[in-house]
């Protein structure tokens, strides 16, 4: 498709889904420090929260570096163009953390649900929208749903008051197709003045190519980060997909060479967690598990001696959705004492011998 | 056997219908009123099926009654928003109050840690904090009565199906009144709650984690003794509420995982999230039948 000309307004995720990998630890300087070069690169709009979204501070995701409070204050007067957003996950923060944002000066709230439970957010979108706030439905792991029940989530966050919504491909599990139709059902049936946008994963290496699906499906937003810095094996990759969109004479406002700088001289050398699509990242793309489970399944790996392959796989077969971050050391738990216990048996044979025997017969 | 104190259900819906079923067994009290906002209710029609009078004109339906029906403790299983008006109605007519929504007017309670210091306080209204709340906090109370808990937070997932209106438009007072509750009655210094709802399909048990940081290093053998005790005194009245992993020491964090399996009265076993919502909310006003009962028996 020839998409010359169009326009896209690009958001970057370093310093809200890059938390994720940073374990939630990004110091105020390199949030300041990348937030004014992605500032100086043209970069529209970015995000700065908790990885898990205001109020996300906490044993279950993580206690982060600094409050949503420190990291706003210290990012929000610093920018000359770009706008700041702040991410709301109904039922970890609540309207008391959006008055915050608010407060701190954030142009933008996403409210973000699971893709079948948009009904939490009234009460946030309602608010954000009242506040004047570029108010943002986030329809996370997208992928669980049909297309014609995602777009029915949709219209409850437009009918709260959502000027934008996002089909969110939280797990990287989509494949160009599942989002084409998906952001062309949303563009078709949503009202003209909503706004549509994409999230992508690129567990799959699917990333780009996703977000250039959704672009020419009708997608006015798309998510990205700079080296891909995100929860699973990372985001869409900020300024390769810039690179992409560039050749596409697509207008992104940004400029491609400072965002490499961004990524090579400041993002790479901040990782602690190398981002990449490793045997844990694939696994979670492939068979649809949630991104930020993957650090949490690693060290209940190391802790609980269980691969974490087996631990993700366990956690997609009974069907987590985000936030369940608690139920990674529970599968741990369960495949330890399952071990043990094969263990044992396997030590004993005698005594289970004589159970078969038993039996038989019985 | 003493006379049964009449009550009254204030919200046709699950948990009113599923709180029906448990009282109608109570030896203490005595369902007599059933009362809605939608002529059409479902709600409604069992419980007139069940033999009780019903109304669907909310609390002021039911005002006229009171004395007549010697009314003399009602549960609200409306909502948040509109209890303190239902409050006032009832309260006018001396009824004592269970408040079943977070809207948290009165003090709270949760039966294993804290019923017995209800006893002759008289409270007019008391409150049943959350479904989570009412899971987790004797989690909370168990590590903090061995010793002292910095912060207390817990994770409750449920089930899309168990999840009804009410709590979906009044999240936040979910995630507030819970963490309130876990500081006021769990004895954490700081309290955090999180709710996820979750859409799998057959819909999943209720899951609550409970994570204590503890002031000290934490005493493993005194902890796990609590816990064990404060686990059978939940399970007098939910017999589905287990310890599925924990507790895990990890430095000054100690984690419990829970399930809670309803009883399956009215609401399937997996909604045990409503299911330990209205044992407890039955309770509560048992005491405050047996305490009635005796006051009747002195005068």
């Amino acid at each position: 498709m020839n998409l010359e000309g169009k326009s896209v307004i690009l958001h970057d995720m370093t310093l809200r889904d890059g938390m994720h990998p940073q374990q939630h630890q990004i110091t105020i300087d390199q949030m300041v420090q990348v937030a004014t070069a992605l500032d100086a690169a043209g970069v529209p709009m970015i995000e700065v929260t908790h990885g898990d979204g205001l109020g996300g501070t906490s044993v279950n995701y993580g206690f982060s570096a600094f409050s949503d409070e420190e990291y706003l204050r210290a990012v929000v007067p610093r920018m000359k163009h770009t706008k700041v957003s702040a991410l709301l996950l109904p039922g970890i923060g609540t309207v008391d953390h959006l008055r915050m944002a608010h407060d701190c000066g954030v142009h933008s709230i996403r409210v973000a649900t699971h893709c079948t439970e948009a009904d939490v957010s009234e009460q946030h979108i309602k608010l954000g929208r009242e506040m004047g706030l570029d108010t943002v439905g986030f329809l996370m792991m997208a992928h669980m749903t049909s297309p014609e029940n995602m777009l029915a989530q949709a219209q409850l966050m437009e009918s709260y008051g959502a000027n934008c919504v996002y089909c969110t491909d939280s797990a990287g599990y989509m494949l160009p197709d599942e989002v084409r139709t998906r952001i062309s059902l949303l563009r078709s049936e949503l009202s003209p003045e909503t706004e549509v946008g994409f999230h992508g994963h690129h567990n799959m290496h699917m990333g780009i190519a996703n977000s250039v699906a959704a672009l020419e499906a009708g997608a006015a937003r798309l998510d990205a980060s700079c080296a891909g810095m995100g929860a699973g094996a990372g985001n869409t990759p900020l300024e390769t997909l810039n690179a992409v969109l560039d050749r596409m004479g697509v207008e992104t406002g940004v400029d491609v060479w400072k965002l490499m700088d961004v990524a090579e001289d400041i993002v790479y050398p901040m990782m602690d967690h190398k981002v990449r699509v490793d045997r844990d990242g694939l696994t979670l793309g492939y068979l649809g598990v949630y991104g930020s489970f993957l650090l949490f399944a690693k060290r209940a790996s190391k802790r609980y001696g269980v691969p974490s392959v087996e631990i993700l796989k366990e956690l997609g077969r009974r069907k987590t959705v985000g936030g369940q971050e608690d139920m990674i050391e529970d599968v741990a738990l369960d495949m330890q004492r399952a071990m043990r216990e094969q263990a044992e048996s396997d030590a004993a044979p005698d005594a289970t011998r004589r159970g078969e025997h038993a039996r038989e017969s019985a | 056997m003493s006379k049964k104190i009449k009550a009254a259900i204030i919200g046709s819906g699950n948990i009113g219908t599923d709180l029906l079923y448990k009282a109608l067994r109570s030896d203490l009290i005595e369902p007599v009123w059933m009362v809605g906002i939608d002529p059409a209710s479902e709600g409604l029609a069992r419980a007139k099926e069940l033999g009780l009078k019903t109304t669907s004109e909310g609390v002021k339906g039911l005002e006229p009654h009171i004395e007549e029906d010697e009314i003399r403790i009602a549960w609200d299983a409306t909502s948040a928003y509109v209890h303190a008006a239902n409050n006032d109605i009832v309260k006018a007519h001396g009824v004592k109050m269970v408040d079943l929504t977070p809207a948290a007017i009165g003090p709270f309670c949760v039966p294993p840690v804290n019923l017995q210091e209800m006893v002759g306080r008289g409270e007019q209204n008391v409150n049943m904090v959350t479904c989570g709340g009412q899971a987790t906090i004797p989690m909370v109370a168990a590590v903090s009565r061995v010793q002292e808990v910095e912060y207390g937070e817990i994770v409750a997932t449920v089930s899309s199906k168990s999840a009804g209106p009410g709590t979906r438009k009044n999240i936040d007072e979910f995630t507030r009144t819970t963490a309130r509750g876990v500081e006021a009655i769990g004895g954490a210094k700081t309290g955090k709650a999180i709710i996820i709802i979750n859409p799998a399909e057959p819909p999943l048990m209720m899951r609550d984690t409970v994570h204590c940081l503890t002031k000290d290093t934490p005493d493993e053998a005194a902890i796990r003794k609590s816990i064990d005790a404060m686990v059978k005194e939940v399970r007098k009245y939910v017999p589905g509420y287990t310890v599925k992993n924990g507790p895990i020491f990890d430095g000054k964090r100690v984690s419990v995982f829970l399930e809670v399996e309803g009883l399956g009265d009215f609401l399937p076993k997996y909604a045990g999230n409503l299911d330990i919502m209205t044992a407890a909310g039955l309770r509560t006003a048992e005491l405050i039948a047996e305490e009635l009962i005796e006051a009747d028996a002195a005068a």
